[in-house]
């Protein structure tokens, strides 16, 4: 359980973009450690808590910015160039604050705790998956169990994401214990409420400062930290949205950094040999063509996403709930391209673990997109929308 | 040895000018002496290679390959903020 955060009594004045730039410094000086160590990467974390990030995408009348998607997706960016796993953090921790301030459903105690989130900088997770369900999200076998004014919650999952080092963490259960396994709602447990029996390590090929390990989770909350709207509508119209689009982001990050190392590799090839173009020149044209496909596939999904955020029809339809599933798993498979690209274009000196031309950090956790929600999965639920879908 | 008798010898080699490099003074136009925009790419190389130093984008215009002198000035920008 991590120990309550000293806060600033004074706010970061400094611009968002001087904010921002600060932390992504942060997490590149550590990038490397956090990589090695597979530990969490607690100096960006506390670098955007200093710098009052994490209340970002409050709206201003919780004491947040009021951050649209496409200004989180930007920082997202910065901040995964500079360390995979920050961005990740970042974007998880926004998707699960815009899940509960946007879904606070009148609730004054809910309310109080979205708040939280400004003044104190809590940093949020989420506990969606669950042992023996198959790893559908969208589907609870833990239910909540009312008793009187508080609930209490038993759940199995093998990944709560940077789990220890949360402050809330946002749990989906059923209803109650006669619910069906979809009839799911969201359950918002401070850190002092949980307990957390850590089943299982995190010692993977990338994203290793996630600190996603499995946790038995045991939490006894009052009774009005349950989100009354049922979870499919915060999931449709807030959760999906939020994560493909800032994950997204965040992979978008990785690739522009793997093509700068790529750039700057040709260059010094170009020095070695001047007056002839280098081998490697040519497929970086092609890698940057990549990257400008995938930057516009961002940009796009992000700004139409603003454009309806407050229009739940369209938050909730057909046509938009596939294009943001196809957003995850067309991103996640570009990002694993580049990476492969980069290492094409840089050779040995981007294989090596070490040197400025190295591409093997982020080759790796990219390799980590589309397996973080499989996108067999996401494609299945695509698939089974478009089959509803008028044309 | 200053940054100026460096860039001349990268010029000397690399900027393919129709007149001896010893001839032209610190702000004569190299464009005007017959550097072609390929030859100042090569320039623009050789010069990074010589202080071990990169350009930035920023940098990376025609009027900062336009003389000797220009060059030299931004050269020593970069070391300066290096250092």
């Amino acid at each position: 359980m991590r120990m309550p955060t000293a806060i600033a009594k004074t706010p970061d004045a400094r611009p968002l973009d001087e904010r921002v730039a600060y932390v992504a410094d942060v997490a590149s000086r550590f990038a490397g450690e956090v990589d090695a160590a597979a530990r969490f990467p607690a100096e960006a974390v506390d670098a955007l808590r200093s710098t009052g990030l994490l209340g970002a995408s409050l709206p201003t009348a919780l004491g947040g910015e009021g951050l649209t998607l496409t200004q989180l997706g930007a920082i997202a960016a910065k901040l995964g160039a500079a360390c995979s796993s920050t961005g990740m953090v970042f974007a998880m921790h926004h998707s699960q604050v815009l899940s509960l301030s946007r879904h606070l459903g009148g609730s004054p105690s809910l309310a109080v705790l979205a708040g939280r989130i400004a003044s104190e900088q809590l940093l949020l997770a989420s506990a969606t998956t669950e042992l023996g369900i198959g790893g559908d999200v969208r589907s609870s076998s833990c239910f909540v169990d009312l008793q009187g004014d508080m609930v209490h919650l038993v759940k199995n999952a093998p990944v709560i994401s940077y789990g220890s080092e949360a402050d809330l963490v946002l749990v989906t259960a059923r209803r109650n214990a006669d619910s069906a396994p979809s009839d799911q709602v969201l359950v918002v447990c401070d850190a002092a409420h949980l307990e957390l029996e850590a089943t299982g390590g995190w010692d993977t090929l990338g994203l290793r400062g996630t600190a996603s390990m499995g946790y038995k989770l045991n939490a006894r909350v009052p009774a009005d930290r349950v989100i009354p709207e049922p979870y499919d509508r915060i999931s449709n119209e807030t959760m999906l949205p939020a994560c493909h689009v800032l994950w997204a982001s965040v992979w978008l990050g990785m690739s522009r950094a793997l093509v700068e190392t790529s750039r700057q590799y040709v260059r010094s090839a170009a020095r070695r040999s001047i007056g002839s173009v280098p081998p490697g020149a040519t497929k970086l044209v092609d890698l940057i063509a990549e990257l400008e496909r995938f930057e516009s596939l961002v940009d796009g999904l992000a700004r139409r996403t603003d454009e309806i955020s407050d229009d739940r029809d369209a938050l909730g339809g057909i046509g938009y709930q596939v294009s943001i599933n196809n957003l995850k798993v067309t991103a996640s498979e570009l990002v694993a391209q580049i990476a492969i690209a980069a290492l094409g274009i840089t050779g040995i000196s981007g294989y090596r673990n070490d040197g400025k031309h190295s591409v093997a950090r982020i080759f790796r956790d990219a390799q980590g997109a589309a397996l973080m929600v499989h996108n067999d999965r996401i494609i299945a639920n695509t698939a089974r929308l478009i089959l509803v879908q008028k044309g | 040895m200053s940054a100026v008798d460096t860039v001349r010898r990268v010029v000397e080699t690399h900027a393919k000018i129709t007149v001896p490099v010893a001839t032209l003074a610190d702000d004569s136009d190299l464009y005007a002496a017959g550097m072609t925009s390929h030859a100042s790419v090569n320039v623009m190389l050789a010069v990074e290679d010589a202080f071990d130093i990169e350009f930035p984008d920023a940098l990376l215009t025609k009027s900062t390959f336009c003389t000797i002198g220009s060059i030299s000035a931004a050269v020593e920008g970069l070391l300066e903020a290096a250092a």
